[in-house]
């Protein structure tokens, strides 16, 4: 089955422009070569950090969307980047079911917007909750 | 069974949050979930601004019974709080 996954992680502040983009790169082609496909990879740039890491009040935060066939490439990546000494922080966040969530709530709530045609004004007064019977709020 | 909101006066035991009868001090007023009124299905630890609502100034998750938020939208918000601490969007704790 395919695991999503969100991986943030923070790279040091003070490094010249192009030396965290092949750091970044670098990574990315370790993501696709331990078996993730990189679905996308945004730069958020620098900013400032809630609290002293390392030093560091200034971070340059990039992430990563991921999807992978097993759990494995994610522990890859995170030896990886725990190893890597630019980065200061990781943290990597499954993201599948929470994707199933949402799509799930989506289409309920579509369905029910198309079984009743709600902009047409209906004749008689219609409670709001009509279809599935509301318990009466007993506590 | 819990009878908090029938009987005031139950002596201020540890009861579970459920604030419904007003004691003399405070009245707690009807708050509705953020969240649910706009249904919002994911929240998103990245989106620190908007956590940072439910946060405090010393940087504690701020209770639900003060919030307003309901419990299912608690447990994202706090999982979400957390997370967005690792990665240092938020604090951990603030100095005032």
């Amino acid at each position: 089955m395919n695991r999503t996954y969100e991986l943030v992680f923070i790279v040091r502040p003070d490094l010249v422009d192009d030396e965290a983009d092949k750091l970044v790169t670098g990574l990315e082609t370790a993501a696709t070569g331990s078996g993730a496909t990189l679905r996308k990879t945004e730069r958020l740039g620098r900013r400032r950090l809630a609290y002293r890491v390392r030093g560091f009040r200034e971070g340059n935060y990039v992430l990563f969307d991921l999807e992978t066939q097993g759990p494995e490439p994610i522990g890859e990546l995170q030896r990886r980047l725990r190893i890597s000494e630019p980065v200061i922080k990781f943290l990597a966040v499954r993201t599948d079911e929470l994707e199933k969530r949402v799509e799930k709530n989506r289409r309920h709530r579509e369905a029910r917007l198309a079984r009743r045609p709600a902009p047409a004004a209906p004749p008689a007064p219609e409670s709001v909750a009509g279809e599935h019977a509301e318990p009466p709020a007993a506590v | 069974m819990n009878d908090g909101k029938r009987t005031p006066g139950s002596g201020g035991s540890a009861s579970r949050g459920s604030s419904g009868g007003p004691k003399k001090p405070f009245l707690r007023r009807r708050k509705v979930c953020k969240f649910c009124v706009e249904r919002v299905d994911k929240i998103d630890y990245k989106d620190y601004r908007m956590l940072q609502q439910f946060v405090a100034e010393r940087g504690k998750i701020v209770p639900r019974r003060i919030s307003g938020t309901c419990t299912q939208h608690q447990r994202r918000l706090t999982r979400a709080i957390k997370q967005a601490r690792q990665i240092a969007l938020l604090p951990f704790a603030a100095e005032l």
